[in-house]
């Protein structure tokens, strides 16, 4: 077969051009898969890593506060493998040189020692000595932000007293990969720090000598989960417990789930739309390239060569444009991945977290295009081979032309001969010339989809943060306050609008469904805190009843109209029947919203408050900060502005980058299908052309007929392009809906355009390389020899 | 020439149509016909007369709608190629026939060795590419490609290709249909050396009838039908040969 193989190196080098288009094709699915798969699994590895070796604890659960000595009694709790008390405590700090507030939150640790559970990574320093009161760990990247080294010394109000703390070490947590502080969706590793003292330290700072506020425990193998923590919650009911959860309320490790989660629809859905539509069009633009060899297959089997090494040939042909076509994809998706999988080291606070391209997904990116290869040859292959040899070597038939109906439609004189020449051939080869409409239309409908998701996401981050959050800043009490705490807020410099908030965990039951939330009880009509009907506009608060952001009632399978069962786990337990009255379309976060004053009635207490939202003269913000400093009794505040920038830079970094290679794809896909298309399509008409050029047509006449053809072809499929991008963004859309984020569905004129020009663009490209080619056909060569 | 000599193929009352564009053409209209083994053949006709339907057939390149095609090998037994699988009709072609096209239907992405050598590695008992091309003269242009030789020259590859595996027949649709005439006689100069050094039947179609004089018999075709066989008393060398 030596010769033959030669035939196909050279067959190979000749159709360079098309060859490199369809592998671009193919690498195109093949980069999502790699691309996907490697930092899914590269995230997920590293998880799983960092929480073996470092112990991370499976049930977590909060009280008030209870002592060390019951701690025996809590270990009998069938189930429970290991038990860890701690002290847990919300504190602001300040660093030297940086005039905004800091939040942060601060663990202990045993004595001098590593806690049995959540194990401290330090990557510089040590854990704070025995005895030291003054020492502390901080997290690596809140003393990354600010450039602490060990020795470093920080300023914190610990319980309304401030203190000065000595950095002993830096650390990473497996609690902690991903920092956010309480409310935020977003880390903001200069505004939040997370810290670890001597239990005995913070103990006495915070009154807790002899006691702890938080558990945090592992389970035996096979133990059953909801039984560990329903039994918790009974035992440490007398200590205020305020209900234990597992990992899966845990915000990091939620965080990454989420992540992960997307990372798998992304692995699975994005692959195989995009694959998909390279088999289909690989199947497409095969064929075609088979057809023009037609003449060299019955020549080969007139010399009798057999059926099964012809297609071997062409199978082989087909293969070597699939594996340049994987290769590709495997080292674009390989280094797609290194580029992410830098980004998830600044979100994603791992020891390590080495990438590695899992040797399955090569595999099985391998399977799935040569098994797309195969259907798409399959049948070209076997029409050519099939074909008796004399007939594949006679003339061509002149093919059965007709006045198509479009053709009758139009005047004779708006047509011209080009006209009527492009309208009959395509309508000579209807399915040939929808198939092409149809690979257009389906590499539209990728663009479309990528402007989507640029689209989309600037629209989520607007609506968040210009129509529901309306505030400049948030502050976190301590523990609930009396609501004239608000007057006191309204004098501060610079506080242009003041509104308060309550805030209380409770689980929402509704049949065989719970989840875990907090009420939020607000002012009647809030205006700092918008909560939104499904057109956007601002709702009131029912003067009784619950409202629920719609994708949680989804979650519960409630109706509005629903009774839901509210167990509140603050202070006094109880469970309470609520009528949900409406729902909030909100596209961040999940939530259940009442009235404030209806929230305290329902807690029996009286005006209390949990926070505040200020509206603040941006001129006066330092001032105001430094005003807030000294009221002792708020733990955190946030500044909205500061989290949106954090939410709009990790979307830029991450989801934007991931929307841009994709329509980086997608166009190089459009440019393969019409470049494809109109060099088989020249390649067929070939004689037809160099026959009217001898008949005395220019150049730019007989260029119109290709072009021409090209053209409407484009046109033709960029309605339908419209309608499968629509479709591709409602499945992209439905994919990635989570409690944490909602992408709305909104497709702008822009998304519509981007799809449009961005074939057409590949088209005019591809329209000049056809139109030089055409100044290179040899005419009389053409014309004397059958190919 | 005649009944002394042993038959190489056989066909009896063959017919064939086939649809072209919107009209059904009947290319034969029952056809008889004998070659004999070492014979140079030239069948003649208009275009139209069936004759390129006739030699696809005889070459298995195609089958007869109605009749019987019969080959006789060396050893005198004979096999029925109307009624062979498509795989024994490969075998046939891969084996036992070469054929020259009018448009020669050269490989264009191989030179000219391997355009033979495409061939001699699926044959049996072939001659080296080399030698092949030297027997049609292109000894010295083994390395061209296509594109780099001329019409006639092109066409002798196509023949070194097609008797370089020593077949027993030759079939030649229109060999110098598209070569002037000092080429032609070139090209007609190898084939009746190929007939007579390796005693290979030869069979060319032409519509040229001077071709005819230099064959040992010549069919005429018309219509579909064998109208006429006429055998030279002597054949006239190619070289003389004049249109």
């Amino acid at each position: 077969m030596r010769t033959l193989d030669r035939k196909l190196a050279r067959d190979l080098w000749r159709l360079k051009g098309q060859a490199l288009a369809i592998a671009v094709v193919i690498a195109g699915g093949v980069m999502t898969l790699i691309f996907s798969v490697t930092t899914l699994e590269a995230l997920s590895g590293a998880r799983e890593r960092f929480y073996a070796s470092h112990h991370f604890a499976e049930v977590f659960a909060d009280v008030k506060r209870a002592p060390l000595g019951a701690l025996s009694q809590l270990q009998e709790i069938e189930g429970i493998n290991r038990i860890e008390p701690r002290v847990q405590a919300a504190m602001r700090l300040s660093v030297e040189g940086f005039a905004d507030p800091i939040r942060g939150l601060a663990q202990s640790i045993p004595d001098g020692r590593q806690p049995g559970l959540n194990r401290l990574h330090l990557v510089a320093g040590g854990l704070p000595e025995a005895g030291r009161d003054d020492q502390v760990v901080v997290s690596d990247a809140f003393a990354e932000a600010h450039g602490l080294a060990p020795g470093d010394s920080l300023e914190a109000i610990i319980d309304g007293r401030q203190v000065q703390l000595r950095l002993s070490g830096i650390a990473l947590s497996p609690e902690f990969l991903y920092q956010v502080a309480p409310t935020d969706l977003m880390p903001d590793y200069r505004r939040y720090a997370v810290l670890w003292m001597n239990q005995r330290t913070l103990a006495s700072a915070f009154g807790m000598e002899g006691a702890f506020n938080q558990l945090t425990l592992t389970l035996q193998a096979g133990a059953r989960r909801e039984a560990v923590i329903d039994a918790l919650d009974l035992a440490l009911a007398r200590y205020g417990g305020t209900g234990a959860w597992s990992r899966d309320d845990q915000p990091s490790h939620r965080f990454i789930e989420e992540e992960l989660n997307q990372q798998r629809i992304q692995a699975t859905v994005l692959p195989a739309i995009f694959l998909t539509v390279s088999a289909f069009l690989l199947h497409v633009v095969m064929g075609r390239l088979i057809q023009t060899q037609r003449e060299q297959v019955a020549v080969l089997k007139a010399f009798g060569y057999r059926d099964t090494e012809l297609a071997r040939h062409f199978a082989l042909l087909a293969g070597m444009i699939v594996l340049l076509g994987w290769a590709l994809g495997v080292a674009l998706g390989a280094w797609a991945a290194s580029g992410l999988a830098g980004l998830y080291r600044e979100y994603f606070r791992f020891p390590g977290m080495p990438f590695r391209v899992p040797l399955w997904s090569l595999v099985l990116s391998l399977l799935i295009v040569a098994l797309a290869a195969l259907l798409g040859t399959w049948q070209a292959v076997w029409r050519a081979v099939r074909r008796p040899p004399a007939e594949a070597m006679r003339p061509p038939a002149p093919l059965r032309f007709r006045r198509s109906w479009l053709e009758r439609a139009l005047p004779p004189a708006l047509l011209g001969h080009e006209g009527r020449i492009i309208l009959r051939n395509l309508a000579r080869h209807p399915a040939k010339a929808s198939l092409s409409v149809a690979g257009i239309a389906l590499s539209a409908g990728l663009l479309m989809m990528g402007a989507y998701q640029l689209d989309a996401v600037e629209s989520m981050i607007d609506q968040q943060y210009r129509q529901v959050l309306r505030m400049d800043m948030e502050l976190t009490f301590g523990e609930a306050t009396p609501a004239r705490a608000a007057g006191e807020l309204r004098h501060q410099p610079g506080v242009l609008a003041v509104e308060t908030w309550r805030r209380v965990p409770v689980t929402l039951i509704h049949g065989h469904r719970q989840e875990r939330t907090s009420l939020l009880g607000m002012e009647p009509s809030p205006q700092l805190r918008q909560v939104l009907d499904g057109q956007g506009r601002p709702q009131r608060l029912p003067d009784s009843g619950l409202m629920l952001t719609r994708y949680l009632a989804e979650t519960l399978e409630a109706r509005v109209g629903d009774e839901l069962e509210v167990a509140i786990m603050e202070g006094h337990r109880r469970r309470l029947t609520m009528t949900l009255t409406a729902l909030v379309d909100e596209p961040l976060g999940v939530g259940a919203y009442l009235r404030r004053d209806h929230l305290n009635t329902l807690m029996g207490e009286g005006p209390a408050i949990s926070g505040a939202w200020l509206l603040v003269d941006p001129d006066r913000q330092e001032a105001l900060n430094a005003a807030l400093w000294a009221i002792p009794g708020v733990a955190g505040i946030g500044l909205l502005a500061e989290a949106e920038r954090g939410i709009r830079d990790y979307l830029d970094e991450t989801i934007l980058m991931v929307a841009l290679i994709f329509v980086a794809i997608a166009t190089s896909i459009a440019f393969g299908v019409v470049y494809n298309n109109a060099r088989v399509a020249f390649a067929e008409r070939a004689r037809e052309l160099a026959t009217l050029q001898v008949l005395g047509y220019s150049r730019a006449e007989v260029s119109r007929i290709l072009l021409g053809e090209i053209a409407l072809l484009t046109l033709a499929a960029i309605p339908p392009g419209w309608a499968i991008g629509i479709l591709f963004s409602r499945l992209l859309n439905q994919a990635f809906s989570s409690d944490l984020f909602r992408v709305p569905m909104v497709l702008t004129p822009q998304a519509f355009a981007i799809a449009a020009s961005g074939v057409l663009a590949a088209s005019l490209v591809v329209g000049l390389l056809v139109v030089r080619r055409l100044g290179r056909l040899d005419k009389l060569r053409v014309l004397k020899a059958v190919e | 020439m005649g009944d002394d000599k042993a038959a190489a193929l056989e066909a009896r009352g063959l017919t064939r149509s086939y649809p072209m564009g919107e009209v059904t053409i009947q290319a034969l209209r029952g056809v008889d016909l004998t070659l004999y083994r070492g014979e140079l053949l030239v069948m003649l006709g208009a275009s139209g007369s069936g004759k390129s339907t006739l030699l696809n057939i005889l070459g298995g390149l195609d089958t007869a709608s109605d009749g019987e095609v019969r080959y006789v090998d060396h050893r005198g037994q004979s096999r029925d190629l109307t009624r062979a699988s498509q795989r024994a009709l490969t075998r046939f072609r891969r084996h036992h026939v070469g054929f020259v096209f009018q448009f020669y239907n050269l490989i264009s992405s191989l030179t000219a060795r391997e355009n033979v050598a495409i061939v001699t590695e699926i044959a049996r008992d072939p001659m080296t590419p080399e030698a092949a091309l030297a027997m049609v003269g292109l000894g010295e242009r083994l390395d061209h490609f296509p594109s780099q030789l001329s019409g006639g020259e092109q066409q002798r590859v196509a023949i070194a290709r097609a008797v370089a595996k020593q077949p027993d027949l030759l079939l030649c649709d229109e060999p110098t249909g598209a070569l002037d005439f000092r080429t032609g006689i070139r090209v007609l100069e190898v084939l009746e050396s190929v007939n007579r050094e390796t005693l290979t039947t030869v069979a060319i179609i032409t519509h040229n009838e001077v071709i005819g004089e230099m064959a040992d018999r010549v069919i005429r075709l018309r219509d579909g039908r064998v109208d006429e066989i006429h055998v030279n008393a002597t054949r006239r060398p190619a070289r003389e040969l004049r249109w």
